[in-house]
């Protein structure tokens, strides 16, 4: 008998398109198409079980059991390393993980770099990497405006199209890492649960080919 | 009630497995609390947390409350020929200033293939004991380490493919391989590795330098003995398993038990740390994590107590304790004035005009 899979989907645009792809290949909820203000919706038939989560808090539903399967953007995997199994990349959701700053930043290569980001896990490792002293300023929103406004020299940040920055007068120097979305599964669940999770990777896989 | 419904779950886990060890010749070993801070930095690597909750002694020595047990059973290992050191633990260890309650055994000295199998035929049975379902994960550092070190990479690339292993990640493996199709070959089969003999055989065709030999016949030694056991059917070869190169040098499992969201058991045969702390011996073991079984979900809502007797302040004394010892030889009981609001219970009985009713 197949089993129940429960999975996390971000709140959002990228969850919605997960949920696309998950219903192409045979793991539809109609419930979940109706909109109201339920916050589980059980397919019985499909043997899924969908909840819409904040998508920083996908990864800890999935590493914590509450959610069998997730979809999780690169950053949050690279930011908050969960222990969890990383078995497909999506391709969807792709951006890039930058450094920018103003157009007329010259690295002030003799003092500490000042650099405000979302992301300080991800910005310590890239400068580590590059033995470069920073001073990390951690914010929670609105990044691009640090270097405007002379907080930091620049800032770590998630680039999908670049409009923010050039509206704003800056520009990516560097990428950091490319960003997409990935399924993610919990390292328990998979134990006994691993012929339903790799039937359901399979058909995925073979929606995405095309779009890696 | 007998003694052993009132114990909780890691309570009666901690008997069961005490039982078992002893059956197969392990002696308790109790651990002093604290331990010198000198002996985890040495090692901190091994440790899960580096996060250690240390003070100052009246004579100036630092001293931590003990994160892990092995660092100080493998640091009075035997090291004679033919010696062998077999010892389990209940013992609570401190990570990330919180306290957890582990169990586990070490088996130090001169081992030889025997110890090793017992050891992990042990894990096998502890989680059996401990749940209807389990899965021990299996791996080898040693099979791991000659296949990796066999590919063109960096360090840095190295320590990448050990983390697509663990994470069971392909898609970036395939990545890191891109410019090595053999390293390709030989990593995916590993990645995709998952079940008993008919794995193991699938990637002796991929393994074919000496060290990875070598250490794909120990293995499969291993895995007869295994086999042979009858517990086939809830042992994987599962290369996601990884613990640190520098301390562990063969095999390494992970142990699961349904409904409990992490492992529970973690083991492997540590022989490389013992020889960083100066001991010519070999040696292997495992923890289990006692508190992850209050993680299991429960089925029911069991009543606290099996009858509540209330009385109306009016009842005389006698008359209450003849009702309660009556109740109590049936169960638990409760006797008390008011509702209770911090239980639950079976049946409720009440003193109306010096009569008990129900």
């Amino acid at each position: 008998m197949r089993q129940m899979l429960n999975i996390a989907l971000p709140k959002g645009r990228l969850g919605e398109r997960a949920y696309g792809l998950l219903k192409t290949s045979g793991y539809g909820c109609p419930a979940l198409e109706d909109p109201g203000r339920r916050l589980i919706f059980e397919d019985l038939q499909a043997m899924v079980r969908y909840f819409w989560v904040k998508p920083s808090d996908v990864a800890i539903y999935v590493e914590r059991g509450a959610a069998d399967l997730g979809i999780v953007g690169k950053d949050i995997l690279l930011e908050y390393e969960p222990e969890v199994y990383e078995l497909l990349d999506l391709g969807m959701g792709k951006c890039r993980m930058a450094v920018a700053g103003k157009k007329d930043f010259r690295d002030p290569v003799g003092k500490t770099l000042k650099v405000a980001t979302k992301f300080p896990n991800i910005t310590r490792s890239f400068y580590a990497g590059k033995c470069r002293d920073i001073d990390i300023i951690q914010l929670n929103g609105s990044i691009e405006l640090a270097p405007i406004l002379g907080l930091s020299h620049v800032i770590v940040d998630i680039v999908e199209t670049g409009a923010t920055l050039r509206e704003n007068d800056l520009q990516v120097f560097e990428e950091v890492v490319p960003i997409s979305a990935r399924l993610i599964a919990n390292v328990a669940s998979f134990q006994f649960k691993d012929d339903a999770i790799n039937d359901l990777c399979a058909k995925l896989r073979a929606q995405t080919e095309g779009m890696l | 009630m007998t003694a052993r419904e009132i114990w909780q779950p890691e309570e009666q886990a901690v008997f069961a497995l005490r039982s078992l060890y002893r059956q197969y010749g392990y002696l308790p070993y109790k651990l002093s609390r604290f331990e010198e801070y000198d002996l985890y930095v040495r090692n901190k690597d091994f440790l899960v947390s580096d996060r250690i909750i240390t003070f100052s002694d009246g004579s100036g020595r630092l001293l931590a409350m003990k994160p892990d047990v092995t660092l100080s059973i493998v640091k009075n290992a035997p090291e004679q020929a033919g010696a062998v050191r077999k010892v389990y633990y209940n013992e609570h260890v401190y990570r990330d200033y919180r306290e957890i309650l582990q169990t586990g055994l070490e088996c130090v000295g001169d081992l030889g293939d025997y110890e090793i199998a017992e050891v992990v035929l042990l894990a096998a049975k502890s989680l059996e004991l401990l749940g209807d379902r389990f899965v021990l994960n299996i791996s080898h550092m040693g099979l791991l380490a000659a296949a990796i070190g066999s590919c063109k990479f960096t360090g840095a690339q190295k320590r990448q493919a050990m983390d697509c292993l663990r994470r069971k990640n392909l898609h970036q493996l395939e990545d890191l391989c891109r410019e090595d199709s053999d390293a390709w070959r030989k990593l995916r089969a590993l990645a995709l590795c998952r079940g008993g003999k008919e794995a193991l055989e699938g990637i002796a065709g991929v393994l074919t330098t000496e060290p990875e030999r070598r250490a794909l016949a120990e293995l499969a030694r291993l895995w007869k003995l295994l086999e042979d056991s009858g517990r086939g059917d809830s042992l994987r070869l599962d290369f996601s398993v990884d613990s640190h190169m520098g301390y562990y040098s063969g095999v390494v499992f992970r142990g699961y038990l349904e409904g409990i969201p992490a492992d529970v058991l973690c083991g492997g045969q540590y022989d490389k740390l013992a020889q960083k702390m100066g001991k010519h011996c070999r040696a292997i073991g495992f923890a289990i994590y006692l508190n992850m079984l209050q993680d299991r979900p429960q089925s029911d809502c069991p009543e606290d107590v099996d009858t509540v007797i209330l009385h109306d302040g009016q009842t005389d004394t006698r008359t209450l304790t003849a009702a309660a010892e009556d109740a109590a030889k049936e169960g638990s009981v409760l006797v008390c004035a008011g509702l209770p609001t911090d239980r639950r219970w079976k049946r409720l009985l009440r003193f109306e005009n010096g009569r008990l009713v129900e």
